[in-house]
C-alpha cells in the first residue's frame, strides 16, 4: 500500500547513488540511467535523501488520501485493508506512534534557584552525576572493636546516569552491539545485550556489559552470565507488554543461529512469560540461582513493563531478592511487536515510576533497589525529569539508534534496515562503522549529562541522588489533580 | 570420593568440591545443587531441592531419590541422571547435554529445548510426563518412554504446543492428548529407530542399569513441527 511518494527534481545528475543506498527496493535504474520509482515499497528512511549528491529527492507523505473520516482514519482503513487481504497480525516495530496517551514529560517544569539559594555554575565548580545502584544495606554494621563491617551488596558505578537500553543480538546488529560496548567502556556506563546472547568478540568488554536472561533463554549459559557486570532477567518490554520475543527469520543467519541456537531462517519466538516462574517465589528462585552461578558478585536486574499494577509488582520484584528494577514505559521501542499490542497495552512511564517510587517508599524497601527508567527517554530533560520522580537512572535505545543514523522509519521488523542497525544483511550491516558509531554516542550521553549538570546546577543541587525522588523539584501544567496525585507533584504556581 | 553430609556441612562445602567427585548425603530440599557445575561427578543422596543442575555446564549429576522443580533449568553441557521422578519446569530453555529420568516428570517438561546443529539438547523420560510437554521447542530431542503405563496416556495436554524445531519421540501408538493442528504425528521406522533411538536409549539405560531391549520395545510416535505453518505466516507487517 502505498503511503510515501517520491520526487526528484531537476538537479538529479542520474549518479544512481540512491538506487544502491534504497534497501527496499523503492528505487531502481531504469533504461540510459533513469530513475524507477516504486513509491509503494518506499518506508520513509530518508536514507536516499541523506546520500543524494545533489539534494535533488523528495520523500513525501502520498497526497492521494481516502476521503476523511473523524472516526475512520486513513490508518484505520489502510489497515482493515491489510488485514482483509492477508488474515494476518499487524507487525510493526519502534515505540508506539500517533497516539493520543500524554507525553507526561512535556507537562512537567523543573525548578531552578532565584535569590534565596544559589544556583551552582558546573563549569566552574565540581557537580557529582555519578550513580550506584544496587541494593543498600539496611543497617551499618561494625566489628568488635567498632569498625564498620563493608557490607555492600555488589553494584554497578555508573559515570554518568544514563545507561543503553537492551536491544538484541539479532534485532539489531553485532556492528551496533560493537558501537555500545565501545561507548559504554568509554563512557563509564553499561550496555545489554538484550536476549539474543552476547558475541564472543565483545567478551572483553564485560566490565560494562549486562546480560540478559529472558524466556527464550538465547545464548544462555554459565560462561555468559559470568561475562558480564550484571545479569538482566527480562520478564517484559514497554512496546509488547504480556507477549513474548518475535525475531523474524530473514534475521536468523549465520552467528545469530549459533548464538542464539535456533535454526537458521525460522522465525524464532520467545514464550511470553517464563515457563519457570509463575510466581514471586518463582521469580526469587530464578535471582537466586542466577546469583548461585555467578558467586553472588553480581548485581541481579529485573526487567518488567510498566503496567497497570506496576506498584506492587515493583513491591513483589524488590521482595525477590533482586538488586534493581528495571523499568519500561508504554512508549519503549522494540525490533517486532504486534501493533495492537505496541499501541494499547502498558502505561507511561512517568506514571509509572512515580507510583512505584512512591510505593517503594511506603513500604520502607526503597532502598533494597535501585530504579532504571526507560521508555521514550529522548533528552537530557526527559531523564532529568525521569530521576526527579524517582528513577535513579535511565536507559536509552531509541536514542542511541538515533545517533547511530535511524530515523524512526519503524521498518526493522522487515530485517532491511537501510541504515545498517536492525539488519543482518552483510551489505547493509556494514553501512556503520562501529568505531565512529561509538564516537557518536560517547558525544552524546557527554552532551546530556553536561546538559544534565545545567539544569541540576540551577536548581542548586550538585549530586544527582540528591535530585533522586526529589519531587519539589517539578510542577505541572496541563494536568489534571489525579494526574498531579499519582505523578505527586504540585501544579505550576502552586 | 569426598563425602559431605549437607544436613551438617551445609551447601558452601558442597561448592567448594563441586567440580571434584563428591557424594552428598542427607539431601532434603537444598537449591542450586551443582548449580553452574562445569566438571566433576556429584552423587546426590536424598531429595535435591529446586534448580538443581540449574546452568550445568558439564560434569554429572547423579540423583537416587527425586528431583524438585526447575533441574536441569537452561543447562548447557553434561550429564543428569535421576533416578526417581522429576517435578515442573525440567530442562526449561536446554541448550546441550543430557537429562535421564527414570520416573515420571511434571508439567513444562522441556519447554523451548535447542539445539544447533550436532549439539543437540537430548531428554529422555522413563516413565509419563505431565501437560505442555516441549512447548515452544526450537530444537533437540525429547523422549518419552512410557515404562510400565504401556496403556496409558504418557503425555498431558497441549504436548508440543508452539514447537517450531526439534522432534518429541513417545513410545506409543496414541496420538497425544489434543495435538495442535500445526503439529506433525508420523510413526517412526524401524530405520530411524536404530539410527536415532537406539544409540539414545541403550546410553539412558545403561545410566540406570536396566536392560535397553524393554525401553526400546514397541512402536514409536515422533511429533515435528509442520513446516508449512510457521510463525510468520501469522503476521502481516505495516
Amino acid at each position: 500500500m502505498r503511503k510515501y511518494r517520491i520526487r526528484k527534481d531537476e538537479s538529479c545528475i542520474s549518479c544512481l547513488r540512491c538506487t544502491k543506498e534504497c534497501s527496499f527496493g523503492a528505487i531502481t535504474a531504469g533504461e540510459n540511467r533513469t530513475l524507477i520509482f516504486h513509491h509503494e515499497k518506499c518506508v520513509d528512511c530518508q536514507r536516499c535523501v541523506t546520500f543524494c549528491p545533489a539534494e535533488a529527492l523528495y520523500i513525501t507523505e502520498d497526497e492521494n488520501r481516502f476521503r476523511s473520516n473523524s472516526v475512520f482514519r486513513k490508518d484505520d482503513i489502510e489497515e482493515i485493508l491489510i488485514q482483509a487481504e492477508t488474515g494476518g497480525v499487524l507487525l510493526s516495530s519502534m515505540g508506539t506512534s500517533g497516539s493520543n496517551v500524554p507525553i507526561y514529560f512535556d507537562k512537567l517544569l523543573l525548578n531552578a534557584s532565584q535569590v534565596t539559594n544559589p544556583s551552582i555554575d558546573p563549569l566552574r565548580e565540581p557537580m557529582e552525576t555519578a550513580v550506584f545502584i544496587g541494593q543498600r544495606p539496611e543497617r551499618i554494621q561494625r566489628d568488635e572493636i567498632g569498625r564498620i563491617v563493608d557490607n555492600l551488596p555488589p553494584h554497578l558505578e555508573l559515570k554518568t546516569p544514563i545507561m543503553f537500553s537492551a536491544m538484541s543480538y539479532g534485532a539489531i546488529s553485532l556492528n551496533v552491539h560493537k558501537a555500545l560496548a565501545f561507548a559504554a567502556k568509554e563512557l563509564g556506563t553499561y550496555w545489554n545485550t538484550g536476549e539474543g546472547g552476547l558475541h564472543e568478540s565483545l567478551y572483553p568488554y564485560k566490565e560494562n556489559t549486562i546480560v540478559q536472561v529472558a524466556s527464550g533463554r538465547f545464548g544462555v549459559h554459565e560462561t555468559y552470565l559470568n561475562t558480564a557486570a550484571a545479569i538482566e532477567i527480562k520478564i517484559g518490554q514497554g512496546a509488547k507488554p504480556g507477549i513474548g520475543g518475535h525475531l523474524t527469520g530473514k534475521k536468523i543467519i549465520g552467528d545469530v543461529s549459533k548464538t542464539r541456537m535456533v535454526p537458521e531462517g525460522l522465525d524464532a519466538i520467545s514464550p511470553a512469560p517464563h515457563h519457570d516462574i509463575y510466581s514471586i517465589e518463582d521469580l526469587a528462585q530464578l535471582v537466586m540461582s542466577i546469583k548461585e552461578v555467578t558467586h553472588y558478585r553480581k548485581p541481579v536486574i529485573v526487567k518488567v513493563a510498566a503496567v497497570h499494577n506496576i506498584a506492587p509488582i515493583a513491591s513483589g520484584i524488590a521482595r525477590s531478592g533482586a538488586d534493581i528494577i528495571s523499568i519500561d514505559g508504554y512508549r519503549g521501542g522494540t525490533g517486532a511487536a504486534p501493533k495492537r499490542i505496541r499501541d494499547n497495552v502498558g502505561i507511561p512511564i512517568e506514571l509509572a515510576i512515580a507510583s512505584v517510587d512512591q510505593r517503594l517508599r511506603e513500604e520502607r524497601i526503597r532502598d533494597r533497589v535501585s530504579i532504571i527508567a526507560s521508555g521514550g527517554i529522548r533528552n537530557s530533560s526527559d531523564a532529568v525529569k525521569a530521576i526527579a520522580l524517582g528513577a535513579d537512572a535511565v536507559s536509552i535505545g531509541t536514542a542511541a539508534l538515533c545517533a547511530l543514523g535511524c530515523h524512526i522509519c519503524a521498518a526493522c521488523h522487515t530485517g532491511r534496515c537501510a541504515w545498517g542497525l536492525a539488519t543482518q544483511e552483510p551489505e547493509l550491516t556494514e553501512r556503520l562503522d562501529p568505531e565512529k558509531g561509538a564516537e557518536k554516542l560517547v558525544n552524546l550521553v557527554n552532551a546530556w549529562t553536561h546538559e544534565i549538570k545545567e539544569i541540576m546546577g540551577g536548581m542548586g543541587i550538585n549530586s544527582i541522588e540528591a535530585l533522586r525522588g526529589n519531587r519539589m523539584a517539578l510542577r505541572g501544567v496541563n494536568l489534571n489533580v489525579k494526574e498531579l496525585e499519582i505523578l505527586g507533584i504540585r501544579y505550576a504556581g502552586e | 570420593m569426598k563425602v559431605i553430609d549437607i544436613r551438617k556441612e551445609g551447601m558452601d562445602e558442597v561448592r567448594k568440591h563441586e567440580n571434584e567427585n563428591l557424594t552428598i548425603t542427607g539431601c532434603l530440599g537444598e537449591r542450586y545443587i551443582g548449580c553452574g557445575m562445569r566438571n566433576g561427578t556429584i552423587h546426590v543422596e536424598g531429595t535435591p531441592g529446586n534448580a538443581l543442575g540449574s546452568y550445568l555446564d558439564g560434569g554429572t549429576i547423579f540423583v537416587d531419590g527425586n528431583a524438585q522443580d526447575a533441574a536441569a533449568d537452561t543447562m548447557n553441557a553434561g550429564l543428569l541422571a535421576i533416578k526417581g521422578s522429576a517435578g515442573d519446569a525440567l530442562a526449561y530453555g536446554m541448550r546441550g547435554g543430557r537429562v535421564y529420568v527414570l520416573g515420571d516428570t511434571g508439567y513444562r517438561t522441556g519447554v523451548h529445548m535447542k539445539a544447533y546443529k550436532d549439539n543437540k539438547s537430548i531428554l529422555v523420560i522413563g516413565g509419563r510426563t505431565g501437560s505442555f510437554l516441549g512447548e515452544y521447542l526450537a530444537g533437540g530431542i525429547i523422549i518419552v518412554l512410557g515404562l510400565g503405563d504401556e496403556k496409558k496416556d504418557i503425555t498431558g495436554y497441549f504436548c508440543g504446543n508452539g514447537m517450531y524445531a526439534g522432534t518429541i519421540y513417545l513410545r506409543t501408538d496414541k496420538v497425544p492428548l489434543n495435538l495442535s493442528e500445526k503439529l506433525i504425528k508420523r510413526n517412526v521406522e524401524e530405520d530411524e529407530k536404530d539410527r536415532i533411538l537406539r544409540p539414545i536409549i541403550s546410553d539412558f539405560a545403561a545410566a540406570f542399569s536396566i536392560p535397553a531391549k524393554r525401553c526400546l520395545e514397541g512402536s514409536f510416535i515422533a511429533i515435528e513441527a509442520d513446516k508449512s505453518k510457521s510463525y510468520s505466516q501469522l503476521y502481516a507487517a505495516v
